[in-house]
């Protein structure tokens, strides 16, 4: 969170904040971070001629936080907070790369970061997916459906076929009580196995 | 003794047409059909909600006294009627007196409304599933506003879990009157849904009996790996121990009891007529006492092993924000005195204050620290929707690779409601098959694609923007109230009119042994008491308070509270209407019942001597 000086002496102090755990912070790493600071007041139109001596670090504390300011050329007055500002915004990748940082672990005070917009693909997964399920599901279904017709239609031919032998042997089917005549009638020709025959009933003498 | 084995039993029905009825391919399916009608979506989110909110372990003695005195007898009750009539659950009522036909075709509504509503869910779930199967989920971060400056306001001011369940989900709208368009996502989902129901059920129990296998097992499978994944992260044994910690004391509140036994009612999804339709495609020799004391117990096993391995992953997701809230605070801590990076962690968090505290009373006390305890956030306990789509969904973001886990939990929710619904849909199907409505040339594929489409495009109002708080309505009015009356009814209906005597015969023929001293004193006394005095108490609880629901305002004050409304009149009467049109039936069919029996007798009056014909006392 680098905030500038401002011109007036009672303004709030800059300050930049990281989190290195993974190195040491000492003043090599402080010039790197001028000259990151320089590098970005660079790409501004009329600040092409910035160098890194213009940029001062105070107030720089254990957990690396400290207080930054630009100066112009002249080194009579420092740089306006608003385009301190904004040349850090544009090129705060860059500053992030430098030192293996993000946004969340290098704070600038007052510079808010501009957030990554969603990667939204052309078609959402779900879209996919349920593409994906719908179409088997579909598929699946017919496949059921068809064979439900098939097997309707095999079992409708199955008792026609039985009708037309029958008309052959000039049989008709007679149903009672659910259990078709027909087997009775067809074994042992015209003899009525429902009845014992009389050599059985009576006992041989 | 001799006779018996030879004896013939009770004839069975005949099958009219001459058309075997379809039987299980093997007792398994049975088995699983049962036991996947009755394990569903409430086990997981209701089952350990309530065990946390009434005393960890004591909850279990009203539950175990609910399960043996209502649920394993009206469960029992169910399956020996089915198997012993062979027919669905509008026939078998109407087999045992003309009069009870209106209890069938109450269970038949009540059917087709949970049908609606419960499909309604597992749309939910199926979109879950689907948003699951990217990195990072969806339901992680808050997306950017227009500008890009900062995170979508709603968003921000509740949680991103939160966002994508009433935003970008439900969409929905901030009053129930304020019905808004139809979601399309929604509706794909639905039909979706109703697509692949349709699949299982397009053969009635042929293909059931074949999905089953998976839908009743997978819930399983997951659970387990859950579970042991639960019991490895940190926090769990907190969770586990804030559960299942007893407190006796909450037994003294009726309220209590009166959970324990709605809770089992619903869980084995009682008078649905679901199970007498599934048990008539028994064989007519059958234990069928000893699938109800199994069916039941395994339901009861389920929950508890659902719970735990629920709340272990709660337990981690309460221990995980705890730890952030204590992070958030050391980086105000940090901040504020300029600390080194790291140089207070978690442990040290309360000796660092302290000592910041007794250095620098006043700028501590002008920092917005966090009050980080670890109880309140086990406390954030949650049922129903809530404790999937919020709680869990957020507790999975924690764990590495967390779509998969989402991708399993979502699928492990979606066959848990699945087989489910293939007992509503066929307490529905069964019935309309006996009663012939269709003629026989129409194939059963054709029925259940009517069924199912019907119920597809009455469903789509959930998909309305005040969808869910009329999914609410559905649950509590049109389902519960129905459910109960409907088995009391069922109670008196076999051990009256049926007759006690006759329904132990027919068990004694069934499973082989006549029903002892247990069950006749259950069912003649114990469970049509429990069972009224249930009802008055529900009734009397729905009452005490304006029925009312929390609606999600952005604009409310307390936001991300919700905000309490009462229901506006017209949504009173359809919640009137929902509540007792199902069982409206009852009286209706047996008061026309007995106008036609009167008119009979006008029409042909007795000869003398001849029989009186029963019942007929009151003309």
């Amino acid at each position: 969170m680098a905030q500038l000086l401002k011109q007036a002496p009672a303004a709030p102090h800059p300050k930049s904040r990281n989190r290195v755990g993974k190195y040491a912070w000492d003043t090599n790493e402080e010039y790197l971070f001028k000259a990151m600071v320089a590098f970005s007041m660079r790409k501004v139109p009329n600040r092409e001629t910035t160098e890194i001596s213009h940029v001062l670090l105070c107030n720089v504390t254990q957990r690396v936080s400290f207080w930054f300011v630009v100066t112009d050329p002249s080194r009579n007055h420092t740089l306006p907070a608003v385009e301190v500002q904004s040349a850090i915004r544009m090129n705060r990748n860059r500053i992030n790369n430098a030192f293996f940082l993000n946004d969340q672990t290098l704070e600038f005070l007052r510079i808010p970061s501009t957030l990554a917009p969603l990667t939204d693909p052309s078609v959402p997964i779900w879209i996919i997916i349920f593409g994906v399920i719908f179409c088997i599901v579909l598929v699946a279904t017919m496949l059921l459906i068809l064979s439900g017709i098939r097997q309707h239609r095999r079992k409708n031919k199955g008792p026609s076929e039985m009708e037309d032998t029958e008309d052959k042997c000039e049989n008709v089917i007679t149903i009672e009580n659910g259990i078709p005549c027909d087997p009775l009638d067809m074994k042992g020709g015209h003899i009525n196995d429902a009845f014992v025959t009389e050599d059985e009933r009576l006992t041989p003498l | 003794m001799a006779g018996m084995a030879g004896a013939p039993g009770p004839t069975p029905p005949t099958e009219g047409g001459g058309e075997a009825r379809p039987a299980w391919d093997n007792k398994l399916q049975y088995l699983l059909s049962c036991v996947g009608f009755a394990v569903g979506l409430g086990n997981l989110w209701r089952f350990p909600y309530l065990c946390q909110m009434y005393g960890g372990g004591a909850f279990l003695i009203p539950y175990v006294i609910a399960l043996a005195f209502e649920g394993i007898p009206l469960f029992h009750i169910e399956l020996a009627i089915g198997q012993r009539l062979r027919r669905g659950s509008i026939r078998v009522w109407t087999a045992i007196s003309p009069s009870l036909g209106g209890v069938g075709l109450g269970c038949f509504t009540v059917s087709f409304l949970a049908s609606l509503y419960y499909n309604m869910v597992l749309t939910w779930v199926l979109w879950y599933l689907l948003n699951s199967f990217q990195h990072p989920l969806p339901w992680s971060a808050c997306p950017p506003d227009l500008n890009r400056t900062g995170l979508v306001q709603e968003c921000q001011g509740s949680s991103p879990v939160s966002y994508f369940w009433y935003r970008r989900t439900l969409n929905v709208s901030a009053d129930i009157s304020d019905s808004g368009p139809v979601q399309w996502r929604l509706l794909l989902c639905l039909a979706a849904s109703w697509a692949v129901v349709y699949l299982c059920v397009i053969r009635g129990i042929e293909t059931t009996g074949k999905a089953i296998y998976f839908t009743a097992l997978f819930p399983y499978l997951v659970l387990t790996v859950f579970l042991i994944r639960g019991l490895t992260l940190p926090g769990a044994m907190e969770g586990l121990t804030y559960l299942f910690t007893p407190d006796m004391r909450v037994l003294q509140n009726p309220r209590v009891w009166l959970d324990a036994a709605t809770q089992i009612f619903f869980s084995l999804s009682l008078a649905f007529g679901g199970h007498i339709a599934f048990a008539s495609y028994n064989q007519p020799r059958n234990n069928c006492r000893r699938d109800a004391v199994s069916v039941a117990l395994v339901n009861s096993m389920t929950s508890l092993y659902a719970s735990i391995a629920v709340f272990s992953v709660l337990g981690f997701k309460a221990a995980s924000d705890h730890g952030q809230c204590l992070d958030r605070n050391i980086l105000r801590l940090i901040n504020a005195f300029d600390l080194p990076e790291q140089s207070i962690s978690r442990d040290d968090y309360a000796a660092a204050l302290a000592r910041l505290n007794v250095s620098q009373p006043a700028r501590v006390a002008g920092l917005p620290l966090e009050a980080c305890r670890l109880e309140d956030f086990l406390d954030k306990s949650a049922s129903g929707p809530g404790l999937a789509f919020i709680v869990f969904a957020e507790a999975v973001l924690h764990m590495p690779a967390a779509p998969a886990w989402a991708v399993l939990f979502f699928g492990m929710l979606y066959s848990l409601g699945l087989s489910s619904m293939f007992g509503n849909m066929e307490s529905m199907t069964t019935p309309l098959l006996d009663l012939g409505v269709m003629p026989r040339r129409v194939p059963k594929e054709a029925l259940t694609g009517l069924v199912c489409l019907l119920c597809f495009l009455t469903s789509s109002c959930f998909t309305l923007r005040s969808g869910s708080y009329w999914l609410e309505i559905f649950d509590q009015y049109a389902v519960a109230l129905n459910l109960i009356l409907l088995a009391f009814f069922e109670v008196v209906g076999v051990v009256y009119v049926y007759g006690m005597k006759r329904l132990c015969d027919d068990i004694a023929w069934m499973t082989g042994r006549r029903p002892g001293f247990y069950w006749r004193v259950t069912w003649k006394v114990v469970s049509p008491l429990l069972l009224l005095t249930i009802f008055v108490a529900y009734v009397a609880l729905l009452a005490s308070s304006l029925p009312g629901y929390k609606a999600w305002n952005p604009q409310y004050e307390q936001f991300p509270s919700r905000q309490g409304k009462p229901y506006p009149s017209w949504v009173l009467a359809a919640c009137v209407l929902l509540s007792f049109l199902p069982t409206l039936w009852v009286p209706v069919v047996a008061l026309g019942q007995l106008l036609a029996r009167c008119r009979e007798k006008t029409r042909n009056p007795p000869q003398d001597g001849g029989p009186k014909p029963r019942g007929s006392r009151a003309c």
